[in-house]
């Protein structure tokens, strides 16, 4: 009967422990001006994403060539102006905006998760498996991520999937560094030998304990990895690796209207602005993350 | 000292070896057949037979890198598919010139971003702090070929200060070396000013402080010295992502680097080009690293004695 009682008080604490957590996090995160700046850009463009059909018409307004209406400045009719087939390029932006966060949330998650398990595994084994994944790793390491997605898109060929498959293929070896440093810091703790004691087996231990008491700092990097992963994205497509035409994406966007910027300067403004805020709202975010994760920090 | 660098030499090779292979690997996954792009439409089915059988397309993978390694170590690196030219020698040509760019862009972002980082430590939530690290935050966030775009439109095609791109002279230098810098400015700012930060905060600069040694001798002797480490460690990672930025920055001012060149060989599919570039690039990245890590012992006398 007493016991009873005992467990179910425990199990109160831990939650109000854990919501206390996060509650915590929040609390420090709110009083950060920048960091909510980020939160409120970053739900924009997600809205923007979803509710793109809602906003503009996808066929007539960001894809179909009108040579009439070419090369418009900003108007009533056009707030950003027209790209160089009479395309609206407000209309081409909010469509890019679904290329540019899949991209990066999909490539982050491949790398995150191709990654968390070698960092885990490295991690928590030590050793000879630690030894010759991280050997293999330090190979992908010594090519600049970037190059690397490069090398991978150009063998695949340009579409989305290639685009998501190199991204996150490139990005593999970061995360597994961080992840395999989070666990090394976690996994000599007293509860990790407690739950070993009691017979854990090894793949519960890793997923139920090690990862998330390691949680913190993978958070952050992959918040700023999926910043990076859409320069990427917008990088690999200015260079005509990446998404094809006519699809809009902003990187594209910008390599179009590079031969007709001298006269009119907004068809590079505005895609260059819309990456430049997608990028900066994630950056601002994970900044945040890690002042309110790591109070030491501040 | 030497025994370390030595090691770290040594350590370079099954990396390197592990890279080619890789790009080599990465490579041979493009669809289509080389030999008969190479031959054109009107080539005949013997022929393109003959050509696969010349260049050893058909033998299996590891096959074909024990080839192109063997070559490799004699200095050669195939032949382009599309121009005839040798690779090493192209590489060998345009290497100098993103060399310069690379190391203009990361004297030009040392130069800047470390005053900068140690003046917003100083004075933690000044203006001047809160401004620079919004400022180095956007930095951070702007894609390279965008800034390159905005100053080929505002000092090239406005103003007429610098010419939009080519290579002639310093003056076509300064716009996409600043452009390349950026970035890096902005991220080296951010941790020389969060590792002068922790160092402050330290015994041993209130002990100098007590002690009565004057604010900027404390400052540049005591903390900037100690601050610097991290920095130096950034400034390595930074130059990889010069490098792939190298690729975009060259692309936007007509700069004729290996960047340029990959991204042309790529549009090209000339393989043997594109794998040179990679390994240049790799090469040097590498190379970069093991000057990084040396500076870092020669710096901090803990890690030099771990290797003594």
């Amino acid at each position: 009967m007493t016991t009873k009682i005992e467990s179910t008080n425990v199990d109160d604490l831990i939650k109000t422990k854990k919501r206390s957590q996060s509650a915590d996090v929040w609390k420090r995160m709110k009083k950060s001006p920048t960091a909510i700046m980020g939160l409120i850009l970053i739900i924009v463009f997600l809205c923007m994403a979803i509710f793109a059909p809602l906003i503009v018409d996808y066929e007539a307004d960001a894809i179909k060539i009108n040579v009439i209406e070419r090369l418009q400045h900003p108007s009533k009719d056009h707030w950003f102006g027209t790209d160089e087939f009479g395309r609206d390029i407000f209309a081409r932006i909010v469509y890019g905006s679904r290329i540019s966060l899949f991209v990066g949330l999909i490539s982050v998650s491949i790398a995150l998760s191709i990654g968390g398990f070698l960092g885990s595994i490295a991690g928590y084994y030590g050793g000879r498996i630690d030894n010759i994944i991280m050997r293999v790793l330090d190979v992908l390491l010594a090519i600049p991520v970037i190059l690397l997605a490069i090398t991978i898109v150009a063998a695949l060929g340009g579409s989305i999937m290639n685009l998501m498959i190199a991204v996150g293929v490139a990005n593999i070896p970061g995360f597994a560094r961080v992840v395999r440093a989070s666990v090394l810091s976690v996994k000599d703790q007293e509860f990790i030998e407690a739950s070993r004691a009691i017979g854990a087996k090894d793949h519960t231990i890793i997923l139920k304990h090690v990862l998330p008491n390691s949680m913190a700092p993978i958070i952050v990097y992959a918040t700023l990895k999926v910043a990076s992963a859409i320069m990427a994205t917008a990088s690999l497509s200015f260079l005509g690796l990446g998404v094809q035409p006519p699809t809009p994406e902003w990187g594209g966007m910008l390599a179009g209207g590079r031969d007709y910027m001298r006269d009119n300067m907004y068809i590079v403004m505005y895609p260059g602005v819309a990456i430049v805020l997608a990028v900066l709202s994630l950056n601002l975010i994970g900044d945040g993350l890690r002042d309110a994760l790591d109070p030491k920090l501040k | 000292m030497l025994k370390y660098i030595l090691r770290r030499l040594l350590m370079m090779i099954p990396v390197m070896l592990g890279v080619i292979f890789l790009v080599f690997f990465i490579i041979s996954l493009t669809p289509g057949d080389v030999a008969a792009m190479i031959l054109g439409d009107g080539a005949t089915p013997e022929a393109i037979v003959e050509l696969r059988e010349e260049m050893g397309l058909d033998d299996p993978i590891i096959v074909q890198y024990a080839n192109y390694m063997k070559d490799l170590l004699t200095g050669d690196m195939g032949t382009s598919y599309s121009t005839n030219k040798l690779v090493s020698s192209e590489i060998g040509q345009r290497f100098p010139n993103t060399f310069k760019l690379t190391v203009t862009a990361i004297i030009l972002a040392v130069m800047i971003s470390i005053p900068i980082g140690v003046v917003s430590a100083t004075r933690q939530y000044s203006i001047f702090d809160n401004v620079g690290m919004i400022l180095a935050l956007v930095g951070i966030s702007m894609p390279s070929f965008w800034t390159g775009l905005i100053l080929i439109i505002a000092f090239a095609l406005k103003l007429g200060w610098f010419p939009s791109g080519g290579m002639e002279g310093i003056r076509s230098l300064i716009l996409p070396a600043f452009t390349l810098a950026v970035a890096s400015t902005a991220s080296i700012t951010r941790t020389t000013r969060s590792s002068m930060l922790e160092v402050i905060r330290q015994d041993y600069i209130n002990t100098a402080k007590a002690k009565g040694v004057s604010r900027s001798i404390v400052v540049r002797k005591h903390a900037l010295k100690n601050a610097l480490i991290p920095a130096i460690t950034v400034i390595g990672l930074e130059f990889g992502v010069l490098l792939g930025g190298a690729v975009l920055t060259e692309t936007v001012f007509a700069w004729p680097g290996i960047g340029r060149l990959m991204v042309e060989s790529i549009l090209r599919k000339d393989t043997p080009m594109v794998l040179g570039c990679v390994i240049a690039f790799a090469l040097s990245f590498s190379i970069v690293n093991l000057i990084i890590d040396i500076l870092y012992a020669y710096i901090d006398p803990r890690i030099k004695s771990n290797y003594s």
